[in-house]
Formats: C-alpha cells, sequence, structure tokens
C-alpha cells in the first residue's frame, strides 16, 4: 500500500509541476492565477496522500492549514488589482 | 477490502487532477480554463478524500478528512468566482483593468 500511494503522490506531483507551464506562459494574471490556485488544491491532496501512507496526523494537519491558507493568496490579489495603489506589480 | 476502496477512489481523483492539469494547459481562455480546474478541484479532492478515508484510523482523522474536503469546495467555489468577475471586460470594480 505504502508504495501504491507513493506512486500517487509523485503523478500528483508531475501534475503539479504541469500547472506550472501555465504559470509561466500566462498570458493574463488571471490564468497564472488559476493555475496556483489547482496547484494548492493539488498540494492539499498530495498532503493527504501522505498523510494516510504514514498514518500521520501532523501531515493531515499541514493539508488542513494548506486548505485554509490557499484562497487567501486569490483573495489578496484581486485585492490588489481592485485598488492598484496596493501594489505596482500587479499589473504585469 | 479497504485497499481496493483506497486503490480504486484515489486512483480516479488523479485522473481527475490530471485532466485538470491538462485543461489548464490545452484550453483556449481563461473561462474555459477556469471550467476545467474547478472540476479538477472539487471532485478530484473529493474522491481521494474517500479513498484516503478508507485508511483512516479514529475519529479525529475521519473528521479533518471531511473538513479538507469542505472547506476547499467552499474556498474553490468562491474564489473561481472572483477571478472569472475580475476578468470580465469592463468590469466597474476593477474600473480600466483589461490590460489583458
Amino acid at each position: 500500500m505504502a508504495v501504491y500511494l507513493s506512486v500517487i503522490a509523485l503523478v500528483l506531483l508531475g501534475t503539479l509541476a504541469l500547472g506550472l507551464v501555465r504559470v509561466g506562459r500566462g498570458p493574463t494574471p488571471g490564468d497564472r492565477m488559476a493555475s496556483v490556485l489547482l496547484g494548492g488544491t493539488t498540494g492539499v491532496a498530495l498532503l493527504l496522500i501522505l498523510s494516510a501512507s504514514e498514518g500521520s496526523g501532523a501531515t493531515l494537519d499541514t493539508a488542513l492549514v494548506l486548505a485554509v491558507l490557499a484562497p487567501v493568496l486569490t483573495v489578496a490579489f484581486i485585492a490588489a488589482r481592485r485598488r492598484p495603489s496596493l501594489g505596482e506589480s500587479d499589473r504585469g | 477490502m479497504a485497499d481496493a476502496f483506497t486503490v480504486v477512489f484515489t486512483l480516479a481523483g488523479t485522473l481527475f487532477f490530471l485532466t485538470g492539469s491538462i485543461g489548464l494547459l490545452r484550453f483556449p481562455d481563461l473561462y474555459s480554463r477556469l471550467h476545467a480546474l474547478t472540476k479538477a478541484d472539487n471532485l478530484g479532492l473529493g474522491l481521494i478524500a474517500l479513498g484516503v478515508l478508507a485508511q483512516a484510523d479514529g475519529a479525529a482523522f475521519v473528521a479533518k478528512v471531511i473538513l479538507v474536503w469542505l472547506v476547499t469546495l467552499a474556498t474553490s467555489a468562491v474564489v473561481g468566482h472572483l477571478i472569472a468577475r475580475d476578468a470580465l471586460p469592463g468590469n466597474p470594480e476593477t474600473g480600466v483593468m483589461n490590460d489583458d
């Protein structure tokens, strides 16, 4: 079972890398942000798989924290776009 | 039995993540990309959570896994709407943000 779960974790890591290509290409900031959103969820899934493989409560707690914190990034991004004075870098 | 359950559901969930990533790469514009990735988000993570639940030991583990899924369901819906609305042409909330 541990071997199977490791393979699944590796495949998920591969899809995360695939999503990073879209972060690099863009072309709009929204595209990059959407890709980061999928990356966050993939990370949560990865941590869930690892917690099942190790039977570790700490890994599961990390998954929960990541699930809660991932949307904060997007909300901050949208807030900065609505008020451009919050940051110049959001115009890329 | 529990192991077979885990294999089936985590495999299905991983397929959803894979198709979501491919959709993100292949689809032509932001809206169809959002469509691809929110499905992968919700269903993929749900299936993986179900698969992980079969390996659970104890009520706290089960409750946390379900909580992770529910939190992600809620946040990915909200965040998907935020991104899509931000990209609308002539969006009054973003003013003249149509530089993209």
